[in-house]
Formats: structure tokens, C-alpha cells, sequence
């Protein structure tokens, strides 16, 4: 069993009307089962309203199933003795930072979390000192957060998830609020996390230049997974990607316009290195 | 018509320790019928900027004129201004309040003091505009889409019929689709309706699609002006400010470093499109 399992997950909102009566019921998450290996960077697209932020706060019991199973690290998220263990394993960031940062000082926000779950205060030190280094934060420890762009208050809210020694951290659209470079900033810190530091990482975003990197993605439509691979097979498969109101990186939707078009061009082209090394060949 | 930015000067805290120019001498001229794009990294002064542009921050130096008046003057009327330039602040939906759509989008024209027909049929023209779906019109606007919300709560600034639109981010935490539906509604606005618009947006991609005109901000200044080849032909000067050009310039810059004769103008996937087949096909024949 991987780090993450679901099975059959289902989940329902029950919406009501303002005297309290049932007026209808919206399957959010509709049998959804996936496995996640411990040290693997997931990618998860789908449209507004397709399921994806439901599901990914079913990853740390904040919403638990309707139907069907989670597992977070072999703990069924159901039990509830299990809840705390789980939100240990896998910590969760959002998408607007301002909601996300309490203290005032950039390294005591940071160590909220472990002082949280009684770690020493030694450690406690350590640990914030240890994850600001691993976003790159570090020079800011002493700083108020509000001095803080976008982006690096996002890497100091990855950093207090971080110090909570999590073992996969789910990003629900992190880099929605950011310029490009606090978007680049923050992706390189979770590629940074996962490779050295074997951190699963669960990226949901609506930008597909960013999930070019990920081991595998995959693409929800109506609370379920309808699509899933390697981001070399997800993005060669334009048209059906568009059909689920996504798109493809501006490289692979140039060499699929030019295959279109008659050139000789291979499918599967992810970066525009690759169109231009193939671009090269047939002149 | 125009807003006219005469060497404006913002500094937030004035005369505090927290002192800080977010605008320094900046000059430039919006005419009727453009879309501008505006970018920059945060905290380059883009906020400040469209904030003065309509009257919501004074500048503490130069003038902003609008149809030839300084709309600092402290008899001129800025409710007239927030009629002819209307504003769409980043995540508009968390705006709405009313209990129906129509209503929300009333609101603003019912606040011009306007008869209810005349309000009634802004609110309609501009739930037309953002091509708002009628069956929707007298839903709750929290049951509505991201996307669909979004374009609800831009109708409610459309409805006050303004002649300039800034728009900051409209596009932001939207699907891809999404993002080209209300991109495509805001160049139809343009090309319909003659409205002129300013836009901020972090997405390159998105600018270079649609702007016939770049704003460059950079702490505070406007580091340049200009048509969007030129701007993203400066794309080694953009990455010093944290910024980039689109993608497909990168390609075919590097097409043209191995040695292949293309132009390095294209911005588009459209453009680049184009130029690649003319050189590869003439290089077959």
C-alpha cells in the first residue's frame, strides 16, 4: 500500500435550504480510487468545480468519506483515534497565504506547529531553522510576514508545514495569487522537498506549465479521475484535454499545432527544448 | 478621451518611518480603444497605479487627468469618474451580496439614482455581455461557478456603462477555459463596444494574446512602453525584473541560435506557428 490510498471514495454535500430542509445532494467526490507511492510528485488538474479540492482535503481528515476508504500511511482517516497521527503525516497548504500565517515574526509563525504537538524547544529551533532553509527563508527569520511578497509568505507557510516533518504535503493551488517569480520560487522548493528530503508531494494547480516535472498527474472531471499517466501522455492527448476545460504547455500546444499542420513532429513533446531539438532535425 | 498620468509621484506613509515611493514620476497617456496590459512582480507599484487611475488614491506628486481635468481638484465630481472608469479589484465574486444575480448586478445603476427600466435593462445588457447564462439571472450568485460568479460580478461594474475598464487579475485561480472565456469577453468588450481596457495580469501568455499595448512596472517606475513584440524582444531586461516573455519567444529565439532562419517577433502559438512552417516548408520545396 502506498502513502496514500483511496478506495471507492465517495463524498456528498447535503445543501440546505435556510429553514434547514434538504434540497438536494451533490456528489463532490464519485468513486475515486488511487494509490500514491512514498516519494512521488502527484499532480492533480481538473476545472473549477470538478471535484479536486474536495478531494484533496479528504488527504487530512478534513473532510471524511461518504463512502468508500482512506488511508494516509496504512490509518483509515474513519477511525478517529487515527486523525492526529494523520494530520502528522500529511500537512496541508492553500491557496491564499494571508489565511495561513499567525505570527508576527517569520520564524515563530514557523514553529507554531511543533510547539503545537509538544515537540522541545530545542528541537523546536532546529526544526524552524531547518525548514526555512529548505524554502529558502532563511535571511527572512526575523522578519514580520507582512514585509513579505506573495510568494515568500507562501514558502513560510510550506516552511511551517514543513517543520511538522510531514511525510507528503498536498498543495491546494499554492501558486493561484503569485507572479511568476513566486510561482517559480515555490514550485522549485516542493521539487527541492521531494527530491532530497523524499517528501510526497500532492500539487493541485490550474497551470500546466507547472506540473511538467510531476511523476504522474492526475486530471478529475465530475468527482472522478478521467484521466491519468505521465505528464508526456496526459499532455499529448490535447483534444480530450480541452474537452475537460483544461489546456497543455504552451510547447506541447505548438508541436501539436504544427503535427496539425503536417510537420513530422513526434508526439509526447513536453518543453520547448525538445520542439526545438526536434524542430532543428527537419530543417 | 483619455486618463492622462502627468509625472505621478505615490508614497505610502508619508513622513513616517515606514516611508515608501510605490510610484515615482510616472507619465503616460491611455487614449479611447486600447487594451493595455499591465505586468510587474508584486510590489512593483501596478496596484497604486490603477488605484489612482480612478480616483481611489491621490497622488502626493504630478496629475492625473481625465477628459483634460484633474480629477484631484476638490471640486470635481468623483462619482462621475467611477462611472465613465470602472474597476474589477482581483477575486471579485467575494463582492457579491445580493440575493439574486440581477439584483447584484443592479446595484450599481440603481445607486446613479437611474429609472428601474433603465437600470433593469443595463443590468440585462451587461449579464449579455459577459454572455451570463439566463437561466442563472435569479439564482443565488453563491450557487454559481467560479467562473460563472466571476463574470457576474464584472457584469455588476459593466452595468454602470463605464468608457475604461481596469481589470486586476480577472483571470486569477480560473481553469484554462475559464481563463479564455473571460479573456474572450473582455476583447469582444473592445472590438463591440469600444471600451478601453487596462489589464493586470502575472500570465505572459495571456498579455501577449490580447494587448496592443504593454505597461512595464518596476519598483515604481514605468520601466517601459510599447507595442507587445517590442516589449517581450526585451526579454532578457524583463527576467531582471522577474519577469518573462512568453514561452513561444524563448523557442523561437533558440530556433534561431541553431541556426534556423526565423524571425524571433512571434508571441503567440499562432504566430510562431506560422513562422516555423514558412521556414520549414521552404527549406523542404
Amino acid at each position: 500500500m502506498g502513502i496514500i490510498k483511496t478506495k471507492n471514495l465517495v463524498f456528498e454535500y447535503i445543501r440546505r435550504d435556510e429553514d434547514g430542509n434538504v434540497e438536494g445532494i451533490k456528489r463532490a467526490v464519485d468513486n475515486v480510487s488511487l494509490d500514491v507511492e512514498a516519494g512521488e510528485f502527484i499532480a492533480v488538474l481538473g476545472h473549477n468545480g470538478s471535484g479536486k479540492s474536495t478531494f484533496a482535503k479528504h488527504l487530512n481528515s478534513i473532510l471524511l468519506p461518504t463512502e468508500g476508504t482512506v488511508w494516509i500511511d496504512g490509518n483509515d482517516t474513519l477511525q478517529e483515534e487515527n486523525t492526529w497521527k494523520i494530520r502528522q503525516t500529511a500537512g496541508m497548504v492553500f491557496q491564499n497565504p494571508d489565511n495561513q500565517i499567525i505570527a508576527t515574526v517569520v520564524e515563530e509563525d514557523v514553529g507554531f506547529g511543533p510547539e503545537n504537538i509538544g515537540v522541545p524547544t530545542e528541537e523546536i529551533w532546529q526544526r524552524t531553522a531547518d525548514s526555512l532553509k529548505a524554502v529558502g527563508m532563511y535571511a527572512y527569520r526575523e522578519m514580520s510576514p507582512n514585509k513579505l511578497s506573495g510568494g515568500q509568505k507562501q514558502r513560510v507557510s510550506i516552511a511551517g508545514i514543513v517543520a511538522m516533518r510531514p511525510k507528503c504535503i498536498i498543495l491546494d493551488e499554492p501558486t493561484a495569487m503569485l507572479d511568476p517569480r513566486g510561482r517559480q520560487d515555490v514550485l522549485k522548493t516542493l521539487q527541492a522537498l521531494n527530491r532530497l528530503e523524499h517528501v510526497t508531494i500532492v500539487l493541485i494547480t490550474h497551470h500546466m506549465e507547472e506540473v511538467i516535472q510531476a511523476d504522474k498527474i492526475f486530471v478529475m472531471d465530475q468527482g472522478q479521475v478521467a484521466m491519468q499517466g505521465t505528464p508526456r501522455e496526459i499532455f499529448s492527448q490535447v483534444e480530450q484535454l480541452r474537452g475537460l476545460r483544461m489546456d497543455v504547455p504552451q510547447a506541447a500546444l505548438l508541436a501539436y499545432e504544427l503535427r496539425k499542420a503536417g510537420l513530422e513532429i513526434p508526439s509526447g513533446i513536453l518543453t520547448g527544448e525538445e520542439l526545438v531539438e526536434v524542430l532543428c532535425r527537419l530543417y | 478621451m483619455s486618463i492622462i498620468l502627468d509625472h505621478v509621484t505615490y508614497i505610502y506613509g508619508k513622513d513616517t518611518p515606514e516611508e515608501r515611493h510605490a510610484l515615482k514620476d510616472v507619465s503616460f497617456v491611455v487614449p479611447k480603444g486600447q487594451f493595455i496590459g499591465i505586468i510587474g512582480h508584486t510590489g512593483s507599484g501596478k496596484s497604486t497605479l490603477i488605484q489612482l487611475m480612478n480616483g481611489l488614491l491621490q497622488p502626493a506628486d504630478g496629475m492625473v487627468l481625465f477628459e483634460g481635468e484633474d480629477i484631484s481638484d476638490k471640486d470635481y465630481d468623483k462619482k462621475k469618474l467611477r462611472e465613465k472608469v470602472g474597476m474589477v479589484f482581483q477575486y471579485p465574486e467575494h463582492q457579491l451580496f445580493e440575493s439574486t444575480v440581477f439584483q447584484d448586478v443592479c446595484f450599481g445603476p440603481r445607486n446613479l439614482g437611474l429609472s428601474r427600466k433603465e437600470m433593469e435593462l443595463r443590468a440585462f445588457q451587461a449579464l449579455r455581455l459577459m454572455n451570463f447564462p439566463e437561466e442563472l439571472y435569479y439564482q443565488s450568485p453563491f450557487d454559481l461557478s467560479g467562473g460563472q460568479k466571476r463574470r457576474a460580478a464584472i457584469a455588476g461594474v459593466l452595468a454602470m456603462e463605464p468608457d475604461f475598464l481596469i481589470l486586476d487579475e480577472p483571470t486569477a485561480g480560473l481553469d484554462p477555459r475559464g481563463r479564455d472565456e473571460i479573456l474572450g469577453l473582455i476583447a469582444r468588450l473592445k472590438e463591440e463596444q469600444g471600451k478601453t481596457i487596462l489589464l493586470v495580469s502575472h500570465s505572459m501568455d495571456e498579455i501577449a494574446g490580447y494587448a496592443d499595448r504593454i505597461l512595464v512596472m518596476s519598483e515604481g517606475k514605468l520601466l517601459m512602453d510599447g507595442a507587445p513584440k517590442e516589449i517581450f524582444a526585451r526579454y532578457r531586461k524583463l527576467e531582471e525584473i522577474g519577469l518573462a516573455a512568453p514561452q513561444v519567444t524563448y523557442i523561437m529565439n533558440a530556433l534561431q541560435e541553431r541556426g534556423l532562419p526565423v524571425r524571433t517577433s512571434p508571441i503567440t502559438i499562432n504566430e510562431a506557428k506560422r513562422e516555423i512552417l514558412r521556414v520549414l516548408r521552404h527549406s523542404t520545396l
